[in-house]
């Protein structure tokens, strides 16, 4: 098999690890119904006797409501171990389909001689990969549980985006993106894509957990949800490890390589102007966030806002523009 | 965050502390971010005079009435408009006028005590009970050790029988240095701007120039800058090659560009031979030499009826597409005794095709050049002092030439080849063709002092975004049975992260400090 034919072959793993991922999403999504039907089991057995406390036990918090299984009839307990198998059989199918999913972009990377993330196709599933391991490395927590139906379904979008309407066959590289610097430099834009994405599941998350906290849901979805509070937190966590990653890599390491291809180092051209558009924004949510009385869903919000700016400078900017950075292949 | 009203009766020191106050509030830096974000969009979106001249003359061209508007509000120039910089500048000062404070209060907090234990340590976020045999003064030794070994900076005793330290003053001073930092690289590209230039030239292969304004092509400089400045070098460019994707998805795109070029870097000095590439610029004297654009050059020679040569070399074609079929103009001016001025349309096919749909390009290599032209006869207005477009005829008083039929004059040429002129005017052979590059010579004042400052901010960012300010404090207190009990409790400063840290390191002070009680004691009775 020549090296085109293992990067073209890329296309056809990445598919098949969408429906792996299929599986995981279903598995999540049987989960997500089981634990639902715990609560409302849980709020029914509970509601006659007493009323007001479990009002009170899960109302600012939304935190799943701490039902003392042993004491349940036998059903619930059911239930229970479901939804718990569910849940491990989806992080299985989920860490096999991130395995295929890795085995697509090594091969379009060894397929092509050079890092994979050169064309929209490539940034997307590479950015997929790390927001999927980014992921995984949450799922021990309940926040990262919590967003599980949620995070796949995006990676699921992604990635059928990417073997669609993003898809170009292997080759080389213009000359202007042939340089070591498009390593480091699209590398850290990828990881920061990643993180960014995983940080705006949880913040549109957090939107609604504290939604539905305020108005004291004891079932729902919003109840469902881990509290605001540590949604809020995991959203603010990703985006400090994204936002230096950002700063370094499309910004600084940008302008560096800006300078050594056209000789200046910032040119604003669009999607320099859009990185630095999503860079304000995100330094305004670690603002708000940092001032009294922007905490929780306000500051989700500008969370939000800057998430639509990193889709913009990876979708729009390519799509609509024709800068000097026109080379998404579209 | 207070909102301070205007009282009537504010005087003009007041009030000026008033905006001060409001300039330097956190909320207004949040307004500031999100109002340079939104003002830099419209430079995105419409075309800059800028970077793209060419698609705003089209912009105009076709929208007049609004382009009037665009053009009173700057939209054309987005970021040099005064809106844009009044909008950058309230954010410098606004940065500054934060900082200096903050660094203030940071120097005196770093200097003042942390605070007494409060009474009630069990009520604190993080919290551990043990008890112990050693004695109360000891153990409050060990804690202090304990604490200092973790970079705890400790209160004075007190003789209140705890020990109170404090941790994570990096974040505080990892927060200013990257503000400061960002104020230092705003100041540097701005710096950059009234220093530096950039210009370039179109040098055909086998041709060169020398590095002064007068053989630019084009130039943009900034305020400051000075032609003395620039390095007096000269270049040639020896050859320049270009090579394309064969085959595949994406054939013809470019793969490498590549200029062989002796240049000598002051009048002089000894020559040198440098290849310059896309990626790899040539450096002299503080000034950086690119590739830009390329093209091709077909060369042409124009006789006279009686053979004498009115014109040969090379002429650099504009490429129109992607497989660089190029057009141009080739401007003979003959002396009157002589005949009549010729001026020739062409446009060049490196690798031309002809079908059913006209000559055209399959190819960016020269693999079959051709040329198809037309040619004029009359007076070029080359003598009359306004300046002209090399890549158009001026054909006011020109006049095409037409054949025997009566049709326009038109020949197709491939390389070698001749065509006689109608009337017997002369002769037109295409000789061949060299291949030309744009080169930009350019300098960026202050780009060591932004990329320093800009890798100080992103490290001091780390520090603010990753260090934990808290403090932590030991209590030690005989308790009733006799037993020394130890108290050990945490709280953060900022809300950031979530408690479970805390507790782990309020975990690891009282684990540290029982693995040294139990040193000591196994000191003891050795
Ligand atoms: C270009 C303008 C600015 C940028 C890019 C920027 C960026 C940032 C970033 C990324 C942080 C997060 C660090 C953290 O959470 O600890 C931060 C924190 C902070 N910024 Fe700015 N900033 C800017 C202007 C300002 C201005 C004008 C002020 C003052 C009015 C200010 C005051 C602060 C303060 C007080 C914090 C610390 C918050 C805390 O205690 O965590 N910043 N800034």
């Amino acid at each position: 098999m020549d090296l085109d034919a293992v990067a073209e072959w890329s296309r056809y793993i990445v598919a098949a690890a969408m429906l792996v991922y299929l599986g995981a999403w279903l598995a999540f999504c049987a989960e997500a119904g089981l634990r639902g039907r715990l609560r409302r089991m849980a709020a029914e057995a509970a509601v006659p006797q007493q009323e007001l406390v479990t009002a009170a036990a899960s109302g600012p918090g939304g935190s799943e409501p701490t039902a003392t299984v042993h004491s349940q009839p036998e059903p619930v307990r059911d239930v229970e171990q479901r939804a718990e198998r569910m849940g491990l059989l989806g992080q299985r199918i989920l860490v096999l389909a991130t395995v295929v999913l890795a085995a697509g972009v090594v091969m379009r990377g060894v397929g092509t001689g050079r890092t994979p993330w050169g064309n929209m196709y490539e940034f997307s599933i590479t950015g997929s990969l790390v927001a999927v391991v980014v992921f995984l490395m949450l799922a021990r927590t309940a926040a990262g549980r919590a967003i599980a139906v949620w995070a796949v379904l995006l990676v699921f979008l992604t990635l059928g985006l990417a073997v669609t309407v993003l898809y170009v066959p292997p080759g080389p590289l213009v000359p202007a993106l042939d340089s070591y610097w498009l390593v480091i430099h699209v590398g850290c834009a990828v990881v920061a894509f990643g993180l960014f994405t995983i940080s705006a599941v949880v913040a549109a998350l957090q939107i609604v957990a504290e939604r539905s906290a305020t108005r004291g849901l004891t079932h729902g979805f919003g109840a469902s949800l881990p509290s605001a509070g540590a949604l809020d937190r995991l959203a603010y966590r990703l985006t400090a490890v994204a936002f230096p990653i950002w700063t370094f890599g499309p910004l600084i390491l940008g302008a560096v390589w800006a300078e050594v291809s056209w000789g200046r180092y910032w040119d604003w051209d669009p999607k320099e102007v859009w990185a630095l558009i999503t860079w304000l924004a995100y330094a305004a949510y670690l603002h708000a966030r940092a001032t009294a009385g922007w905490k929780g869903s306000r500051a989700s919000v500008v969370a939000l806002i800057g998430y639509a700016t990193v889709l913009f400078s990876y979708f729009g900017v390519n799509v609509f523009f024709n800068g000097l950075h026109s080379y998404g292949g579209l | 965050m207070k909102r301070d009203a205007r009282a009537p009766g504010l005087t003009r020191v007041e009030f000026a502390r008033w905006i001060w106050r409001q300039l330097t509030s956190m909320r207004v830096a949040l307004i500031l971010l999100f109002l340079l974000a939104v003002a830099a969009i419209p430079g995105s979106i419409i075309p800059q005079s800028d970077t793209d001249p060419l698609a705003v003359r089209d912009f105009r061209a076709r929208n007049p009435g609004l382009s009037e508007w665009y053009d009173r509000l700057g939209l054309f120039d987005v970021y040099a408009a005064p809106w844009f910089a009044a909008i950058y500048l309230a954010l410098l000062v606004s940065l500054v006028g934060c900082i200096l404070p903050r660094t203030w209060q940071h120097v005196k907090a770093l200097r003042t005590q942390p605070p007494r234990a409060p009474r009630r340590l069990s009520r604190m976020p993080a919290y551990r009970r043990v008890e112990v045999d050693a004695s109360p003064e000891e153990v409050l030794g060990l804690a202090r050790a304990e604490l200092r070994s973790r970079r705890f900076r400790l209160a004075a005793d007190r003789g209140d029988g705890a020990v109170s330290g404090e941790a994570g003053s990096l974040r505080e001073t990892g927060n200013l240095i990257f503000h400061l930092a960002v104020v230092v690289v705003l100041l540097a590209v701005a710096g950059g701007g009234l220093f530096g230039y950039r210009a370039t030239v179109l040098v055909p292969e086998g041709a060169g120039f020398t590095n002064q304004v007068i053989q630019f092509d084009n130039l943009s400089a900034g305020p400051m800058f000075d032609q003395s400045d620039l390095p007096p070098f000269s270049l040639d460019v020896e050859s320049f090659t270009m090579d394309f994707v064969d085959s595949g998805h994406q054939q013809g795109l470019p793969e490498e560009y590549a200029a062989e070029v002796t240049f000598v870097p002051e009048p002089g000095a000894q020559p040198q031979q440098r290849t310059i590439r896309v990626n790899e610029p040539l450096e002299v004297g503080g000034s950086l030499i690119h590739i830009l654009n390329p093209g091709y050059a077909p060369a042409f020679t124009v006789r006279s009826a009686d053979g004498t040569v009115l014109a040969e070399g090379p002429v650099a074609f504009l490429p129109q597409d992607d497989n660089f079929t190029s057009t141009g103009v080739v401007k003979v001016q003959v002396p009157p005794e002589q005949g009549e001025d010729i001026g020739i349309e062409g446009v060049f096919y490196p690798t031309a095709v002809l079908d059913e749909n006209g000559p055209r390009s399959v190819f960016p290599e020269a693999r079959n050049p051709a040329v198809f032209l037309t040619a004029y006869h009359g007076n070029l207005g080359l003598d009359d002092g306004t300046p002209q477009s090399v890549f158009r005829l001026d054909l006011d008083d020109m006049e095409q030439f037409e054949g025997a039929n009566g049709e326009p004059f038109r020949a197709a040429l491939g390389q070698g080849e001749t065509v006689e002129l109608p009337g017997g005017a002369g002769y037109i052979t295409f000789d061949g063709y060299v291949t030309w590059v744009n080169l930009q010579i350019s300098r960026n004042s202050g780009k060591e002092i932004a990329l320093v400052a800009a890798v100080a901010a992103v490290i001091g960012l780390m520090g603010s975004l990753y260090v934990r300010r808290r403090r932590a404090w030991v209590r030690a207190d005989v308790g009733p049975q006799g037993r020394t009990v130890v108290e050990v409790a945490g709280l953060h400063r900022a809300e950031t992260s979530a408690d479970d840290h805390l507790a782990d390191e309020v975990g690891a002070i009282t684990d540290g400090l029982l693995l040294r009680l139990s040193g000591s004691y196994d000191e003891k009775e050795s």
